[in-house]
């Protein structure tokens, strides 16, 4: 009710709502903090009434209730695959934001490099990485094949990002550079890859959750057990053992561990750019 | 100091300079320009005369298509490498750095020695006012700061001609008056070159030794006027009838250049 009346308003208005807007900042602030939390308990609840009046078999649907138990009772093996998946997950990134920015300032360096590789890259991108896993594991040794996931889903944003800021450099500074003879290695590192920041940092933001993608796809397709187990593979054997509260549980944690990825990138986003760029000024209006 | 300080040896000269674009545009035709060593030139012109693209070229940022810039043989350096400074329409500050390292740039490309940089800097940076800015970031400045770093960055190699395109132009009054005096000053105290380019027939009055008018389409110096009012010139010159009558002489050649270039 509140925002279509805000929507209705002419542009010319702007400054007028503006102070009525930042007063409202602090309930329009709880209500974002709260509205979510009520839904997922009100979810909940009813989720937990309906298992139990319903009878309903714990290996159809578990309740809230005792997926929260599975959770803390299985807690030192879930955390153990925890663990796998998330080392995984980080590394595939740490690869996929060196391979994406890399080969980014090469295709910048070299316009024959990037028609060489660039169609190859966008196939990576566009083959749908659940058809590809399988490949990947008669090829690779498992913990490689894995890695190899992450690495592909995730490096193409940064690819597309570092590329799209490097090409963004203001041209008059570029000019300025070239006034001052500058030479191609301080092109690239005083003005091409910081004007590229806040592009690179919004790529690695999406590859952060891509990657966790990545190696949980890889680690379903790779199936068979192994002491170094991901969260992934605890996903898979509990659905064949109908052990569903325990899926639940995993799954939950999955989900907590992208949304942690997610804010840890974005807080590391905000650290790098407020002093300087747009993105990150928002707030101090 | 006088106008006399002007010396009549060109510091640089274009000859004959046209320049073609690749799109068909003849931005300038036959260009013939000398710079003398210590005047302040302005380049006065409609928009669309050429002056930024002659400016360009004494800078070297652009080719001439035909032509020649011939540049006075100094003792002092070899190249061109710490003769220009540039001023650009925009601030042009490198936003993720600091008005100090905004302002070291130049010296850094150039490998400059960073305990000599550092005092060049913070001396320049007093010259435009800016001393206790050095650690403020370009977005937390007024507009008019901006572009005091922006001249400082121009200064701090000490060049022999400092060129500038329309510096002023996105400024309001107040503070563009305050900066062309403050430029007055320096250039004085520097004694260096400027060549300034504006749209302003006030601007290239108060400021400068010697207006040269261009016309447009295709760009070409139409008339050059000498401003023989003497230096230093403060806001009392403003309102002189020395001052008025430069001005309608300089807008009478705009005007014949506005007309001669058809309707922009």
């Amino acid at each position: 009710m509140k925002a279509a009346k805000r929507l209705s308003l002419p542009a010319e208005q702007e400054a007028v709502t503006a102070l009525p807007r930042a007063r409202a900042g602090g309930l329009d602030g709880a209500l974002r903090i709260a509205l979510p939390i009520i839904v997922l308990g009100v979810g909940l609840a009813v989720w937990e009434l309906v298992v139990r009046t319903k009878n309903i078999p714990p290996y159809v649907l578990p309740s809230p209730s005792l997926i929260l138990q599975t959770f803390v009772n299985d807690w030192a093996l879930l955390s153990r695959s925890l663990l796998v998946t998330l080392i995984t997950t980080f590394e595939g990134f740490l690869l996929a934001a060196a391979g994406g920015v890399g080969l980014a300032v090469l295709f910048n360096q070299s316009r024959l490099v990037e028609y060489s590789l660039y169609p190859y890259a966008v196939i990576l991108q566009v083959t749908p990485i659940v058809a590809v896993a399988p490949l990947l594991l008669i090829y690779l040794p498992q913990r490689a094949a894995v890695l190899a996931c992450a690495w592909i889903v995730a490096f193409f944003p940064v690819l597309a990002n570092t590329t799209l800021g490097l090409n963004s450099v203001d041209r008059n500074l570029a000019d300025l550079f070239a006034l001052y003879h500058a030479s191609r290695a301080q092109m690239l590192w005083r003005l091409k890859l910081p004007s590229a920041l806040p592009y690179i940092l919004g790529g690695l933001r999406i590859a952060g959750g891509l990657s966790l993608i990545g190696a949980v796809v890889a680690e379903i397709a790779a199936g068979s057990a192994g002491a170094g187990s991901g969260l992934a593979y605890r996903i898979a054997e509990s659905g064949y053992r109908l052990n569903i509260p325990r899926m639940f549980a995993a799954l939950l944690l999955l989900s907590l561990a992208g949304i942690v990825i997610f804010y840890v990138l974005s807080l590391i986003n905000y650290l790098a750019l407020r002093r300087w760029h747009e993105s990150a000024l928002q707030a101090e209006r | 100091m006088s106008s006399a300080s002007a010396s009549s040896t060109p510091l640089v000269a274009l000859r004959g300079v046209s320049k073609t674009f690749p799109t068909g545009t003849h931005a300038l035709a036959g260009l013939d320009l000398e710079v003398r060593a210590g005047e302040f030139l302005a380049l006065l012109g409609p928009s669309g005369c050429g002056k930024s693209t002659a400016l360009r070229i004494i800078a070297g940022l652009s080719e001439p298509t035909e032509g020649a810039v011939e540049w006075a043989a100094t003792a002092t350096s070899a190249g061109n490498e710490n003769r220009i400074g540039f001023v650009f329409q925009e601030p042009t500050l490198m936003p993720w750095a600091n008005v100090f390292n905004n302002v070291l740039l130049p010296l850094n490309l150039h490998g400059a020695p960073a305990s000599q940089a550092a005092g060049r800097v913070d001396a320049v940076l007093g010259r435009v006012g800016l001393q206790q800015f050095g650690r403020a970031y370009p977005r937390e400045l007024s507009g008019g700061m901006r572009m005091r770093v922006s001249i400082a960055r121009a200064l701090v190699t000490e060049p022999e001609l400092l060129l500038m395109d329309e510096p002023f132009a996105a400024l309001d009054e107040i503070t563009r008056f305050k900066l062309n005096d403050d430029l007055l000053q320096m250039w004085q105290a520097l004694r260096t070159t400027v060549v300034f380019v504006t749209h302003s027939v006030f601007e290239s009055v108060y400021l400068s030794n010697r207006v040269v008018v261009m016309a447009a389409r295709p760009g070409r110096v139409l008339t050059e006027l000498a401003i023989d009012a003497p230096y230093p010139r403060e806001q009392n010159f403003r309102t002189s009838s020395e001052y008025v009558a430069f001005c309608r002489q300089a807008s009478a050649a705009l005007a014949e250049a506005m007309a001669e270039g058809g309707a922009p």
